[in-house]
């Protein structure tokens, strides 16, 4: 068998499903982070089929600058996390609710 | 193997300046001692005034940087990049004013402060220059991850916190769909570059459909239009008062930058597609931002939603350019018109605001200001004034040239909501109008001479824009799309 763009696409397609229902279904901020992370990995693993496919270089570029900026994300991403659980023992997005209206 | 690509980096003078100087002045903050804090703030404005006096050069130039050989620029400069350039240099400007007397009475003042937001600024430079969706990509981050930290500045703070992790992570959240989007759409045309998108897409091909909905819902974010604007009201909430000022300006022109210019020079042929996506967004926007303002009780929510009715009224004038690219002039002049009036706004709510424990953010914490303080209290009518769309003010020459825009495209239910919506947006902006002359109470403020500045140049430029809006209007039809012809070869 051989595996085609589609079955990448087919692939990709579902980790960001993945990904989007855990952002909007679980409640503890790290998990939700980690799906946010499978979202821009499913992304990059779309530009690097692509980038075969096409035999481009681009796509492949893209992912590194892709992966650069995941990684300053999660610089920031934890930093605030942990700031947050030292002064709340929890990191649960539904105890945040000091603000409503 | 590979020839060398054109750098021109003319285009990006601007830039470099703001980054060199924000590097530099890590290592000058580290010889400031704490409590003097204050001269890293306006040592900003020695990186600020040169990039605007450039960017101001730049005006009616038209060019391309990093062209490789026989391709398109990643960055390009045009009337319209110049134009909201501009833009955000001045919102850079006005908001160093707003915050060094703030996070200093606030007990935030570190140095971090500072660089991060001309970080932030470069970032939304980026957004309207970028001519290649990976640029664009980077652009969106280089702006947001230092809002992401500025937002969560106060680390003393509770709400701050929690505004910080809201805003990162559903943030984070639109930058994967966007991101999705910009994989899509290399998918559908093997190019990240916009006006080789252009050439290559093609109408029936699902994937670039899909493409374009993505690109969509990760801009809607960022703009913070509905349904996509959840995180406004918590964030604005809890975010430092000076940095909510300079987000709720910068970061929405910038998303409208990146947006308009995606659509209108990678998607254009696609305007009988899009316009309706854009139509309909705009309606929700306006009336959920207007009607939920309307049950505010702090300002800084107040103002959230203010942002995103806002951001309602901006989307009349882009989704009028899906038939007729002139109507983004429309746009562009209703951004000039609200970043003084809302920067103005914030500044008498910073004025007004007690630093210990978030105390004076209430509407009712207005009562009886205009005993004490008329001057201010005629500053914030008149920004209210603005907000509603009352004749004499900026507010009201930018909704006029909107809803002109609209009438022209034809979209004249969109039209008649936005003029509906403003009625109601009466209701609540002049509430604390009224608390402030109407009724006793005890609202003390304190203007410093940063703040003092802002809301002199704020009151007179919305009245310059309120009297005489020609000029200005003028300015804002010149600041065009360059030719795409004239990126590579120059002109």
């Amino acid at each position: 068998m051989v595996v085609t763009v589609g079955w990448y696409v087919a692939l990709s397609v579902a980790l960001f499903t993945v990904g989007a229902l855990g952002v909007l279904l679980r409640r503890n901020a790290l998990i939700i982070f980690m799906s946010i992370e499978l979202m821009l990995n499913s992304a990059n693993l779309l530009l690097v089929a692509f980038a075969r496919e096409y035999g481009d270089l681009n796509g492949q570029i893209l992912v590194f600058f892709v992966l650069t900026v995941a990684a300053a994300e999660v610089a920031v991403g934890l930093a605030l996390v942990v700031v947050i659980f030292r002064r709340r023992k929890s990191i649960n997005i539904d105890d945040m609710r000091l603000m409503k209206g | 193997m590979f020839a060398a690509p054109t750098l021109n980096l003319w285009v990006i003078t601007p830039l470099i300046i703001l980054t060199v100087w924000a590097i530099i002045l890590m290592f000058i903050d580290l010889f400031i001692p704490a409590g003097k804090k204050q001269w890293t703030g306006w040592l900003t404005l020695v990186g600020l005034i040169p990039a605007l006096a450039l960017t101001l050069m730049q005006w009616g130039q038209t060019g391309g940087a990093f062209i490789a050989e026989g391709g398109q620029p990643m960055v390009v400069v045009d009337n319209f990049a110049t134009f909201l350039n501009t833009l955000y240099l001045l919102t850079g400007i006005l908001a160093v004013f707003i915050s060094v007397s703030y996070i200093r009475d606030a007990g935030l003042e570190r140095g971090e402060y500072y660089f991060l937001m001309l970080f932030s600024i470069v970032g939304m430079m980026l957004m309207g220059m970028a001519n290649d969706l990976i640029l664009i990509f980077l652009a969106l981050e280089l702006l947001s991850i230092p809002l992401y930290i500025l937002s969560g500045f106060d680390t003393g703070s509770d709400t701050s916190e929690e505004s910080a992790l809201k805003y990162f992570l559903l943030g984070a959240f639109s930058s994967a769909f966007f991101l999705f989007g910009i994989a899509l759409t290399y998918g559908a045309t093997g190019t990240t570059s916009l006006p080789v998108i252009l050439d290559t897409i093609s109408l029936d091909d699902p994937l670039a459909l899909a493409a374009l909905g993505m690109l969509l819902v990760g801009f809607a974010f960022k703009v913070g239009a509905v349904p996509f604007h959840m995180w406004t009201p918590d964030v604005y909430e809890g975010a430092p008062t000076s940095v909510v000022a300079f987000m709720s300006i910068g970061a929405k022109v910038a998303g409208f930058a990146a947006l308009m210019r995606v659509l209108g020079q990678g998607f254009p042929m696609w305007g009988e597609l899009w316009q309706p996506a854009i139509v309909v967004i705009s309606a929700l926007t306006m009336i959920v931002g207007n009607f939920a303002a309307v049950r505010q009780q702090n300002i800084k929510r107040m103002l959230a939603y203010s942002g995103i009715a806002n951001a309602g009224y901006i989307l009349i004038g882009v989704a009028a350019s899906a038939t007729d690219p002139e109507a983004i002039s429309a746009s562009l002049y209703y951004m000039l018109a609200y970043l003084f009036t809302n920067i103005g706004a914030f500044a008498v709510v910073i004025a007004v605001e007690k630093l210990d424990g978030q105390k004076g953010l209430l509407v009712e914490d207005y009562k009886g200001l205009a005993k004490r303080h008329l001057l201010l209290s005629l500053a914030l009518a008149y920004f209210m004034f603005s907000l509603v769309g009352i004749p004499l003010t900026g507010g009201f020459t930018a909704k006029f040239y909107v809803f002109g825009a609209g009438v022209t495209a034809g979209l004249y239910w969109l039209v008649v909501i936005g003029a509906i919506t403003s009625v109601v947006s009466a209701f609540y902006y002049l509430r604390p109008v009224l608390y402030a002359f109407m009724y006793e109470g005890p609202a003390v403020a304190r203007v410093s001479r940063g703040l003092m500045f802002v809301l002199v140049v704020a009151v007179f430029a919305t009245l310059v824009f309120g009297i005489f809006p020609g000029p200005w209007y003028e300015l804002a039809s010149q600041a065009t799309f360059g030719n795409v012809a004239t990126f590579v070869a120059g002109g």
